[in-house]
């Protein structure tokens, strides 16, 4: 279901810690990469002809999947492009990522889906999976033609970007796409509760003056949306939650055996909404930043795996776009190059989640959910793996970033944890 | 006139850079019994039969106008030129913001002309934020979405002050959308910041919790010194929002009328009103009304704000350094 290069690289990888919780590994070990594949671990292995890595005090990590990103491609390639989108992606450790269908035209034909899966054969610097939309034109009335989206090698449908607002539609849409299997992921916003919103609705936003986006917007969602999953047998999946309310609803509803499942971004799980005191749009998403208590209830989501996924919700935006006014900036902010080492900085160096988890949420988690091959390091698996300076620390400069779009929340801030090199489909895609 | 005596103790660490008025974040109590101090101070000037002064002479002021206002564009035009200074009046409509001019080229223009000051109005929160950030003259926010409006604090602890003789210990009963108000914003904040303290009283769907203190019912205006009427602000109602069910019963509940108003209590409002809404017209026009002290308020606090930007502050400290 991906598209990509595939790469048939000689590596041997010297002296790493090789670290893959769900391997159960954790050695200085030496890693032999044959023709893109896993060959062989072991101490002081034979080196052959290969291209050799000498890490020792590095950490060697099963690569990253990233499930949500905006490559802006069809009809923003000012913003990114699956070239640019995809480096980006490499240089943050990811092997794998998911592009979100609400392109201009939005992906919601199966002549599109070939299209693009043809040009990141070609373009892209790790392998890609395309979404299509759920309905056409994301219009939420009509179903697109999901088994030919899968045909064609849709890897799930979404109407990202907004919701399927009528529950008669999004239940159809279930039970239809039992013929195909591949997810269906949701954005959960009722747009009665969140019209006009900037920030979420509590104090700061009140001080500021900006109008409120509540966390029920979300959660009134999610548990329509639980529900609708539980009464059609369906998966249903639940893209970047923000609210401990959400997060209550989705622990439920694994609890009766609903196959609902979650994911969380970077910038939910490391800051509240203080961040947007300072009105710097690069501090305005969708959903909204919210409080310490919703913030802790991610995180705890997380650990537990009720969560089981980070997405970084990558969304370039060009600086005209940017340089307004809090309430005129549009949501969305670049994730893909910082996901790591935010999490590293923020959560694991303070003792909050075990590099562990982390790794597990980043790569095996999402790859599950989405039916993918998990990256990980064991003889006869494909090469997908990261090396990483968990010392190293640098700072986060526009300057610096590969992706097309300059619209981090780290901008100027100093991080842990640096991404030395990615291999992805058996072919370095970043060092 | 204004307080520009510069001790040594000042200096080191140097003194916050205090470059723009975006919000009443930016001022210590110091600064408004500076800035209060020297509106009175243009208020004698006032009085005179000239009432130009030269003090800004030279200097460009650029009202920038994305929102229509009468009371503080004017206020602000009339600030400028009786201290003297160019100004340069520029509103959205008939500019080329109407052409879908970004605030920032707007702003990188009009900063070609190397105003000292750029006074801004626009719908948007953080609009005067992103002014300030795109030029090198000093930024006066005159209001951005329903953020800030600082200026209009300011002219309202003047106008208390004379009415009151003093800032602290007041209590003050803020009625009406709330919600939808940069005036209630910075008034709180302001009224935190001098000593005294506020009560917010209006409809639970226009009168947010975590400003201040909060009833719903009317009867708490009764032991407040000052009762501040807020407008039925309409036109920032999304459509369909329902807020209140009808202004005839806001009318009843929450409207000011000369019943509700206790022997020695004033009453404020920031305009423009609507009579016989929030407030009713003989309560506006009673002896009990400071409305019109504020307006008077309006011209002086700014011409104090416009002085103090361009004249005291940084720059008298650069110099006081250069001195030393």
């Amino acid at each position: 279901m991906l598209a990509g290069p595939i790469g048939r690289d000689d590596i041997v990888v010297r002296g790493a810690r090789v670290l893959d919780p769900v391997e159960g590994i954790d050695a200085i070990l030496d890693v032999r990469i044959d023709q893109g594949v896993i060959a062989q671990l072991g101490e002081r292995l034979d080196t052959n002809e290969h291209r050799i890595i000498e890490a020792p005090g590095q950490t060697l990590v099963p690569a990253f999947v990233d499930p949500h990103v905006h490559l802006r491609t069809p009809g923003r390639e000012d913003e990114e492009t699956i070239a640019s989108g995809t480096a980006a992606a490499a240089a943050g450790g990811y092997c794998a990522i998911l592009a979100m269908p609400n392109t201009e035209p939005v992906v919601d034909d199966p002549e599109t889906v070939r299209g693009l899966r043809t040009r990141a054969e070609t373009e892209a610097n790790v392998p890609v999976g395309f979404f299509a939309a759920i309905t056409k034109g994301q219009a939420g009335e009509e179903l697109a033609e999901l088994g030919s989206l899968a045909d064609a090698g849709a890897v799930g449908f979404t109407d990202d970007g907004r919701p399927v607002v009528a529950a008669g539609v999004m239940r159809r849409a279930l039970q239809y796409n039992a013929i195909t299997g591949r997810p269906i992921a949701v954005h959960c916003e009722e747009q009665t509760l969140t019209r006009g919103g900037h920030a979420h609705a509590g104090a700061v936003a009140t001080e500021l003056g900006i109008v409120g986006w509540p966390s029920l917007g979300e959660s009134l969602m999610v548990a329509r949306d639980v529900d609708l999953a539980r009464d059609t047998d369906q998966h249903v999946h639940l893209m970047h939650l923000s609210a401990r309310e959400s997060v209550d609803h989705l622990r439920r509803a694994r609890d009766l055996g609903v196959r609902a499942t979650g994911e969380v971004t970077p910038h939910h799980l490391c800051l509240t909404d203080e961040a947007v005191r300072t009105l710097d749009p690069n501090k305005k998403m969708n959903p909204p930043l919210r409080t310490d208590d919703d913030r802790s209830a991610l995180v705890d989501a997380l650990r537990e795996g009720t969560i089981s996924a980070v997405a970084t919700d990558h969304a370039p935006h060009s600086p005209e776009e940017k340089e307004v006014s809090f309430e005129s900036a549009p949501f969305g902010v670049v994730g893909l190059e910082t996901a790591f080492s935010a999490l590293y900085t923020y959560l694991v160096e303070p003792g909050v989640l075990t590099l562990e988890t982390v790794l597990e949420r980043m790569s095996a988690g999402p790859a599950t959910i989405f039916g993918l091959d998990r990256p990980r390091i064991a003889v006869g698996a494909p090469a997908n793996v990261t090396l990483l300076d968990l010392a190293g620390s640098w700072r986060v400069r526009a300057d610096r970033l590969r992706s097309r779009s300059q619209n981090s929340w780290l901008l100027g801030e100093r991080l842990t944890g640096r991404v030395t090199l990615t291999i992805a489909a058996g072919r370095v895609a970043f060092e | 006139m204004s307080d520009l005596r510069v001790v040594p103790g000042d200096l080191v660490p140097p003194r916050r850079e205090r470059r723009h008025l975006l919000s009443v974040e930016d001022l210590t109590r110091d600064d408004v019994d500076r800035l209060l101090a020297t509106a009175r101070s243009f208020a004698v000037s006032q009085e005179r039969e000239t009432k130009k002064l030269p003090t800004l002479r030279g200097r460009l002021v650029i009202n920038l106008f994305y929102e229509s206002s009468t009371r503080t564009s004017s206020s602000f035009e009339l600030a400028a030129k009786r201290l003297s200074a160019d100004t340069l009046n520029v509103k959205s409509a008939g500019s080329s913001v109407d052409k879908g001019e970004s605030l920032k080229d707007t702003t990188l223009t009009l900063s070609s002309y190397d105003p000292d000051l750029i006074v801004v109005r626009h719908p948007e929160a953080g609009a005067a934020g992103v002014v300030a950030a795109n030029t090198r003259a000093r930024v006066v926010n005159a209001g951005d979405g329903k953020h800030q409006h600082p200026t209009q604090a300011l002219l309202d602890l003047y106008t208390l002050r004379e009415a009151f003789g003093r800032l602290d210990g007041l209590h003050i009963a803020i009625v009406g959308d709330v919600a939808h108000s940069r005036v209630a914003r910075s008034l709180v904040q302001a009224l935190r910041l001098v000593g005294s303290d506020a009560i917010l009283v209006g409809p639970p769907t226009l009168v947010p919790d975590g400003l201040a203190p909060v009833s719903h019912d009317i009867a708490a205006i009764a032991d407040a010194d000052v009762i501040y009427v807020l407008r039925m602000q309409k036109e920032r109602m999304l459509p369909g929002a329902s807020f209140v069910p009808s202004l005839r019963e806001y009318t009843a509940r929450w409207g000011i009328t000369p019943d509700r108003v206790g022997a020695g209590q004033r009453v404020m409002h920031p305009g423009p009103m609507n009579r016989g809404v929030e407030l009713d017209p003989r309560v506006a026009d009673s002896p009990a009304s400071l409305i019109v002290d504020q307006v008077r308020a309006g011209l002086i606090v700014r011409m104090a704000v416009l002085y103090d930007l361009l004249t005291a502050g940084p720059v008298a400290v650069e110099t006081a350094v250069g001195v030393a």
